[in-house]
Formats: structure tokens, C-alpha cells, sequence
């Protein structure tokens, strides 16, 4: 039991979650008259059986380990970011706008200036709420909520008036623009797995390394520790909040820029939230907010979600199940102090 | 002769450090018996071994003859035994009946019977002489008080065996004696006491015995009436301690820092420092002695960059430095050792080696165009750690991890590493034990004897009259007399500090 403490804590207390939110899952299938077996098998199978089904689990991580990474950035400097939602839109607008208005640019340009039209996008629209932090002490959860509902609307108003194609979406980006790969989708029996992947992943390590090598990762680290040691120290307090804002804002409008340029290559008239901002809290909370344990984790969630599709077809139990699945996940993940609870009560008795 | 209390032969190891190794404590009834041990020396290990936080690796406890076994605090509550915390586990908008109930509620038809409790708690405060008033509530008594509602919390759950964690380190001079006969009073009613402290003085005046742990290690126990503070400083630290300061008369030259008609508002916009004159010249130790909160702090603020300056000029080295930015004036050649070390002090949650650059991590070695150099960052905790003997298991230990004493020793060779030309060091030695205090007080005179300037703020006269060349009395934002330490009294400096005229030498009433 002495695994969950100290610094194996960080990987400990998440897999032992992933194996309470299956558990937990498969007593409410028992419950619902569904057999827990059949159902996991089915799962597992929907996840791992074919390069289909892999191509579309790392096709659905790849935005969520960016808005993964959006989340634990922001976290990490002491900020709760629950805009990423709504900087996503924004950034995912962004990148088909490039890709629709630019042509004849090679692919190697034009791919770039989109993601960074995102990433740019994703981060002005953050940093409004770094600002108001920063500058007047306005808490950013409330701003971040409520500019998800101002991008949301923005966004529609947007492409109704100035980019609508029949469909209530934009039209299909340049070529030149494109994340898609009919490489990486033959060799997955016709997936939608794209490029953006890479990006995703390049995303991770570019997190990692600037938090934890640079000054920059030093100063808003510090910030996000101890801001009065910080303000000691020479460090600029508000530059920091309002940078880790906008560099988390970046990674919400890249992952933006992995449904714009990759899986789908335009923009719908959105009805409601895409959820994938909102799930980065999760993919953050349960890889620690550290760049590996966000891609682990994205890996978890994307898997369970294209699973659950094979799932309700072969075991035809709900998807929603897995809904369920996921949220016991992130409850025992948030309750680790009951897990250690558990752990220290079996440690003194030698059973609970 | 019966133990109420035997701890046998205790062992506790926690990752890569054992905190108590073969210690033994055994406290007879009735008497004070003091646990003696510098900063980190494993004192509040093994009272949380005793009170069923910690389980032991090794030993074993005896209560009133009987092998117990202490799995949680619960049980320790019900052996009688009682701990008054250092800091206090009270609910601020409760009540003192409130708190003192709180998870032992009497209940009468099935609702709280709080008059009866509040009965029962002014009972025993009369019974101890605690004079405390149930009713009041939490948030408008004084910490003294504070301190006596968690002592009748435990009287009230039962205890017998009190354990006090550093209890006077919150007190004020007239509290701690307030405190001491309520110690003797408790003892007097068939308590027995274990004091947790490093303060010999306090040892000296009400325990009985003395047990004296060093490392983790116990050294021994004696009797108090048999020994004397010199025994039991040198027991605690392992060597000879000096309590007066080995310096030679200042030689002070050129001014390094000049304020002059400094004025600087708080919070709520009232101008705590008023128009205030000081100089500190380079190789002279300057001492602020004055009440709290006579604008001791917003000046040391203001001085270092963190609150602007209403009126007036700060200025280092003839260089007019008011109102720089933090960084500027850390740059320009000030160092700082903050009163509040956990708040400015430290970034807790940072690695030793990490702190260590708090102020330089942007420079050279230690990172180069924005790319921090670990090697390089943690070369240099290592060697700092090794010269101002900062007891971690590793540069790469939390700061959070280390003891007071040992978050003071790194702040301090942070500071003075960096070389600076004016020192300001703010209650350096709060809350540390003889130990540390001395190698803290032998930095500041090596410093000055560098040629480098001193300011010292304390609220301790034994200190300011120990460390300083010259001594400044702080009065309502004003330095109101200028003396020197072989020149003056405890006495004159109180009055002064409570805002008396400076009469001439011998006229002091």
C-alpha cells in the first residue's frame, strides 16, 4: 500500500480508479439485466479488434489530449480553465477559415498557418479572462463559462453570415489545408484517423518542455505555487496569469484545428457544446496534469468512447453505460482521499 | 517508580530518513516533563507516535503499566491521553462550548444539549483555574485564550496525559506566564504533562525532568533542578553553544542605505510609515526594535520593492531606488530573508534546489536563453546546502519536506550567497531553536564583517541588544531614538518602544 503515497501516487491512484469505474460499471449492468462480461468483451474488442477501430480511438484522442493539455497548463500555474470548450470553437473557426481562404499554398505552409490561426484564436479568446484575472481579480472560472456561451454564438453568427454552404455548415477546406490522409486511412480499413495526431503529440512534449526546462515554465509554475514568494522573487505575477491563460488557450484552439482541418475539414452550425473542452478537464484530472499522463489518459477516454459503439451493437448495452464508466472513473479519481483512506485502513488492519 | 507513560525503545523511519531511533520516554505522574530537541530532531514524530498518527517500526508503549497499541488518536483519547496542538483546531464561528463538544456532542431528545455542555465546560474551567467563558466565541478571544479552550477540550474528552506542542511559541510574555501556572495547577489535580519544546528557559522554570532527543537519537533524560541551560543546550546540540555573540566593534564606513522622510501607507490607506529617517552604513548591523505593527513591515515592503512608497526616498548606495520593481532592487544589490518564510520566503511545493534560484534562475549558469541548466541549478543547492549545513535528504527534497530551522538555513544562504551590499533580515530567527539561532547570528556579524550592511527587525530585545551596532526605535511609523546596545537597557528600550522621550543616561524611570 505504500504504492500510494509519495510519488508513485501520480500513477497509482489513476489506475486504481480505471479499475473501480469498470467495477462499479459492470454491478450497474448486472443490475440493469445486462451481462458485465459479454459487455467488457465487446468493449475491449471495439478498441482493439481491427486497425479500423484503432485509427478511430487515436482519431478521437487527438483533440482530446490538446484540450487535455489546455486544462492541466492552465492547472498547473494555479488557474481552473473551464474555457476550453469555448476556445476550441473559436480555434476550430479559425482553421477552416484559413483553410477556405487561402490558395494555392503548399500543404506545408498552409497546414502550419491554419493550426496557428487556431492556436491563436484559442488564445486571445483566453486571454480575456487572463486579463479580467490578472488585472481586476475576476475569477476565471465564471469568465471562462461564460465566454464558452459568447464563442458558442459568436462562432454560429459567424458562419451563418459570412461562410454558410447548404447543410448549415462551411464548405469542405482546401486540399492544401487538409490534416487527412488517404494513407493513414487505407491502412486502417478507412478510418478517419488523420495527421493531427502528430500535432497532438508534439503538442504534449511542447507542454512538457516548457514547463519544465525553460524559465518561463519555471516563473509560472512558481506563480502557480506561491504568488507572493513569486512577486519576492522579481517575477511579473499578472504577465504570468495572463501567458498561462493564453499559452492553455493556444492548446484549446489547436484542438480546435484537429476537428476543423482533420476529422470532419469544415464547420457545422453548432446546436450545443462539442464536450471535447469539457472532457480536457477530465483527460487533465486523471493524467495528473503531467504531458505523458495526459496522453495516457486521452488514450483511455477515446478508447471507451469508440468501444462503447461496438458494444451497444454486439451487447447491445447503452452506450451511455460507458458515460457512466467514465464519470465513476473521474469520481474516484477526484476521491483519492477516500482511496487512501481505504488504503491506510488495510495497511493498519491487514484487510479491510 | 510508575509510568503513567512508557515509550520503550521507539524506531520510526519515513523514506530515506529515520526520525526516531531508539528513543526512550518515560513520564512518572504528575510531574511537567519537558521533550527537548532542536528544529527536526524527531519531537513531533514521536509525540504522533504516542498520540496514534505515527505506528512505529520498532518499541514499545506502555500506558500505566499496561503494552498498549496506539492505532489511531481515538484510541489515544481513550487511554486518557491529550494533545494541545501548536495550532489551534478550533472553528473560528463557533463558540468555545461549540468547539469544545464538537464530535462528543451530549445530546438530550435526540438535539445537541449545548446548556449542559456549556455547564460542564465552565465546571472545569474553574476546577483548573482556566477562566475561560464558554459562550464566547472563538473568533473575538485572544490566542492565549484560544490556547485554554483547547487545553479544556481535552480536560473535557477526559486526558489525564497532556501533551503541549510548543505552546508559547504563539504567546505573548504576560500569556506565557499565565500559561505556566495553569501548567502547575493542572499537575497539582493529578495531570501529567509533556512539554514539547526548544525554549531552555521555559524548561528551566516548570519541568520536572528532561529528555533531550538529538537526530532522532535519544540522549538521555535528566532532572532539571540537577542541571542548567548550558547542559542542556550543548546536550541538544552536541557541541558547546554560545548564547552571547562573539563580534568585534563595528567599523562601519560609507552610508548604503539612506531613507530619508519615507512615508508608506497600508492597505487601508493610513500611513503607518510616517516621514521616517534611517541610515545603515556598510559594516555596522542596524536593529529596528519596536512593537508589531509599528510599520516595521510595510517599511522592509517598501525598501524591497513589493508596496510602493507614498512620499520620500529609499536610496542604495547614493542610487535613488524608490519605488523599483522587486527584481530591479533584488538586482541592484539587496538581500532579503522574509519575515514570513512559508509565504515569501519559500516556494514550498518547489524542490530545495529549485529555491535555491529564486532569483537568479533567469541568469547564467543556471539557464541560458530560456532554457533552465538543471546540472547547473542543482550543483549549486548542493554546494549551498553542504556550506550552511541545510539538513535534506536531497536538493531534490520539497521545501515543504524540511523543518523551520532547515527553511530558514536555506533561505538564508540563498540570500547571502548572492552577495548583497545591504542585508535585510526580518525575525531571522522565529520559531528556531539555540542551535540554528547561533549559526543564524554568526552569519549576520560575518556579513558585517565583510563590509556589508545589516538590517535587523526583531521583535526579540534579547536579539536586537545581542546582534545589532546600533539599535533604532520604531514608533508609529517614525524612528524615534537612535542608541547603542552597550549603552541602553531592556528596560529603556521597552519604554521607548511604548513611545517614552529618550531621557539622558541614569534619568530612565
Amino acid at each position: 500500500m505504500k504504492l500510494l503515497k509519495g510519488k508513485w501516487a501520480s500513477i497509482t491512484v489513476p489506475l486504481l480508479s480505471v479499475a473501480l469505474g469498470l467495477l462499479v460499471g459492470g454491478v450497474i449492468m448486472l443490475v440493469s439485466g445486462y451481462n458485465p462480461i459479454v459487455a467488457y468483451a465487446a468493449l475491449f474488442n471495439g478498441i482493439f479488434s481491427n486497425t479500423y477501430v484503432i485509427g478511430e480511438t487515436i482519431r478521437q484522442m487527438t483533440p482530446l489530449i490538446l484540450s487535455g493539455l489546455a486544462v492541466a497548463f492552465a492547472f498547473r500555474t494555479g488557474l481552473f480553465n473551464i474555457g476550453v470548450e469555448g476556445q476550441l470553437l473559436v480555434g476550430w473557426l479559425a482553421s477552416v477559415y484559413v483553410g477556405l481562404q487561402f490558395e494555392g499554398l503548399s500543404p506545408i505552409v498552409h497546414i502550419p498557418l491554419a493550426i496557428i490561426a487556431a492556436a491563436l484564436a484559442g488564445a486571445i479568446w483566453a486571454f480575456v479572462p487572463g486579463f479580467l484575472k490578472a488585472k481586476y481579480q475576476v475569477h476565471e472560472v465564471i469568465t471562462t463559462i461564460m465566454m464558452n456561451y459568447v464563442a458558442l454564438h459568436v462562432v454560429n453568427a459567424i458562419i451563418r453570415t459570412y461562410l454558410l454552404a447548404p447543410g448549415e455548415r462551411t464548405d469542405q477546406i482546401n486540399a492544401s489545408a487538409s490534416l487527412q490522409s488517404p494513407f493513414l486511412e487505407s491502412i486502417t480499413d478507412f478510418s478517419r484517423l488523420h495527421y493531427g495526431f502528430v500535432v497532438a503529440i508534439i503538442g504534449a512534449i511542447i507542454m512538457w518542455f516548457l514547463l519544465w526546462k525553460t524559465t518561463t515554465g519555471y516563473e509560472l509554475r512558481s506563480v502557480g505555487f506561491n504568488k507572493y514568494a513569486s512577486e519576492y522573487a522579481g517575477i511579473n505575477v499578472q504577465r504570468n496569469i495572463v501567458l498561462s491563460m493564453v499559452i492553455s488557450g493556444a492548446f484549446a484552439g489547436a484542438a480546435g484545428a484537429m476537428e476543423g482541418l482533420g476529422t470532419y475539414g469544415y464547420m457545422t452550425v453548432m446546436a450545443d457544446f462539442t464536450g471535447v473542452g469539457f472532457d480536457g478537464i477530465a483527460v487533465a484530472l486523471l493524467g495528473a496534469n503531467g504531458a505523458l499522463g495526459v496522453v495516457l489518459a486521452s488514450a483511455l477516454f477515446g478508447g471507451l468512447k469508440i468501444g462503447a459503439l461496438n458494444m451497444q451493437s454486439v451487447a447491445q448495452v447503452p452506450t451511455q453505460l460507458v458515460e457512466i464508466v467514465i464519470a465513476m472513473i473521474i469520481f474516484f479519481v477526484a476521491s483519492s482521499y477516500l482511496i487512501h483512506w481505504i488504503s491506510n485502513r488495510v495497511s493498519k488492519r491487514g484487510k479491510i | 517508580m510508575e509510568y503513567v507513560i512508557e515509550m520503550r525503545n521507539i524506531r520510526k523511519e519515513f523514506p530515506g530518513i529515520v526520525a526516531n531511533d531508539n528513543i526512550t520516554l518515560q513520564l512518572r505522574k504528575g510531574e511537567i516533563h519537558a521533550l527537548l530537541g532542536e528544529n527536526g530532531a524527531g519531537k513531533s514524530t514521536l509525540m504522533n507516535v504516542l498520540f496514534g498518527l505515527y505506528q512505529p517500526e520498532k518499541g514499545e508503549i506502555h500506558v500505566r503499566g499496561k503494552k498498549v497499541n496506539i492505532t489511531d488518536p481515538n484510541v489515544a483519547n481513550e487511554l486518557g491521553i491529550g494533545m494541545v496542538h501548536q495550532h489551534f483546531m478550533l472553528v473560528e464561528k463557533f463558540t468555545v462550548t461549540e468547539n469544545i463538544i464538537l464530535g462528543n456532542e451530549p445530546t438530550a431528545k435526540g438535539q445537541v444539549d449545548v446548556k449542559k455542555a456549556a455547564k460542564d465546560v465552565e465546571a472545569i474551567s474553574k476546577q483548573y483555574g482556566l477562566s475561560v467563558d464558554p459562550n464566547a466565541k472563538i473568533e473575538d478571544i485572544s490566542v492565549g485564550m484560544q490556547q485554554r479552550v483547547e487545553i479544556l477540550k481535552t480536560l473535557y474528552r477526559g486526558a489525564d496525559i497532556l501533551i503541549f506542542d510548543e505552546p508559547t511559541a504563539v504567546l505573548t510574555p504576560q500569556e506565557i506566564k499565565e500559561l505556566i501556572t495553569i501548567m502547575k495547577k493542572l499537575i497539582s489535580e493529578g495531570k501529567s504533562i509533556i512539554l514539547i519544546t526548544h525554549k531552555l528557559k521555559e524548561i528551566m522554570e516548570v519541568s520536572d525532568r528532561c529528555t533531550v532527543i538529538r537526530r532522532g537519537v535519544g540522549i538521555g533524560t535528566v532532572n532539571v533542578a540537577e542541571t542548567n541551560q548550558d547542559e542542556l543546550a550543548s546536550m541538544m546540540v552536541g557541541r558547546e553553544v554560545n548564547f552571547s555573540i562573539q563580534k568585534t566593534p563595528s567599523n562601519p564606513s560609507n552610508e548604503t542605505l539612506e531613507i530619508s522622510s519615507l512615508v508608506v501607507e497600508d492597505a487601508r490607506k493610513v500611513p503607518v510609515v510616517n516621514g521616517m529617517n534611517l541610515s545603515v552604513r556598510s559594516g555596522e548591523i542596524v536593529g529596528i526594535a519596536g512593537v508589531d505593527g509599528n510599520g516595521q513591515s510595510e517599511l522592509i515592503e517598501a525598501i524591497t520593492g513589493l508596496r510602493k512608497a507614498k512620499s520620500g526616498s529609499i536610496k542604495l548606495n547614493g542610487k535613488d531606488v524608490t519605488n523599483w520593481k522587486p527584481r530591479r532592487v533584488t538586482e541592484s544589490g539587496i538581500g532579503h530573508i522574509p519575515q514570513d518564510r512559508h509565504k515569501h520566503g519559500l516556494v514550498l511545493d518547489f524542490s530545495i534546489g529549485e529555491n535555491m534560484v529564486l532569483q537568479t534562475y533567469y541568469k547564467r549558469p543556471f539557464s541560458r536563453n530560456g532554457i533552465l541548466n538543471f546540472s547547473s541549478i542543482m550543483d549549486k543547492a548542493k554546494s549551498l546546502i553542504k556550506e550552511y549545513d541545510v539538513r535534506t535528504p536531497s536538493e531534490m527534497t520539497p521545501a515543504r519536506a524540511l523543518s523551520g530551522g532547515n527553511q530558514q538555513k536555506a533561505i538564508i544562504a540563498r540570500e547571502i550567497d548572492r552577495s548583497p551590499n545591504l542585508l535585510i533580515a526580518a525575525q531571522p530567527t522565529r520559531g528556531l531553536d539555540v542551535g540554528a539561532i547561533e549559526f543564524i547570528h554568526a552569519k549576520l556579524v560575518e556579513e558585517r564583517d565583510k563590509g556589508k550592511a545589516v538590517l535587523l527587525i526583531s521583535f526579540e530585545l534579547e536579539e536586537i541588544m545581542n546582534v545589532s551596532d546600533r539599535i533604532a526605535v520604531i514608533y508609529e511609523g517614525k524612528i524615534v531614538a537612535i542608541v547603542r546596545p552597550e549603552e541602553t537597557t531592556e528596560q529603556e528600550l521597552g519604554l521607548l518602544m511604548a513611545g517614552a522621550k529618550r531621557k539622558k543616561a541614569g534619568e530612565t524611570t
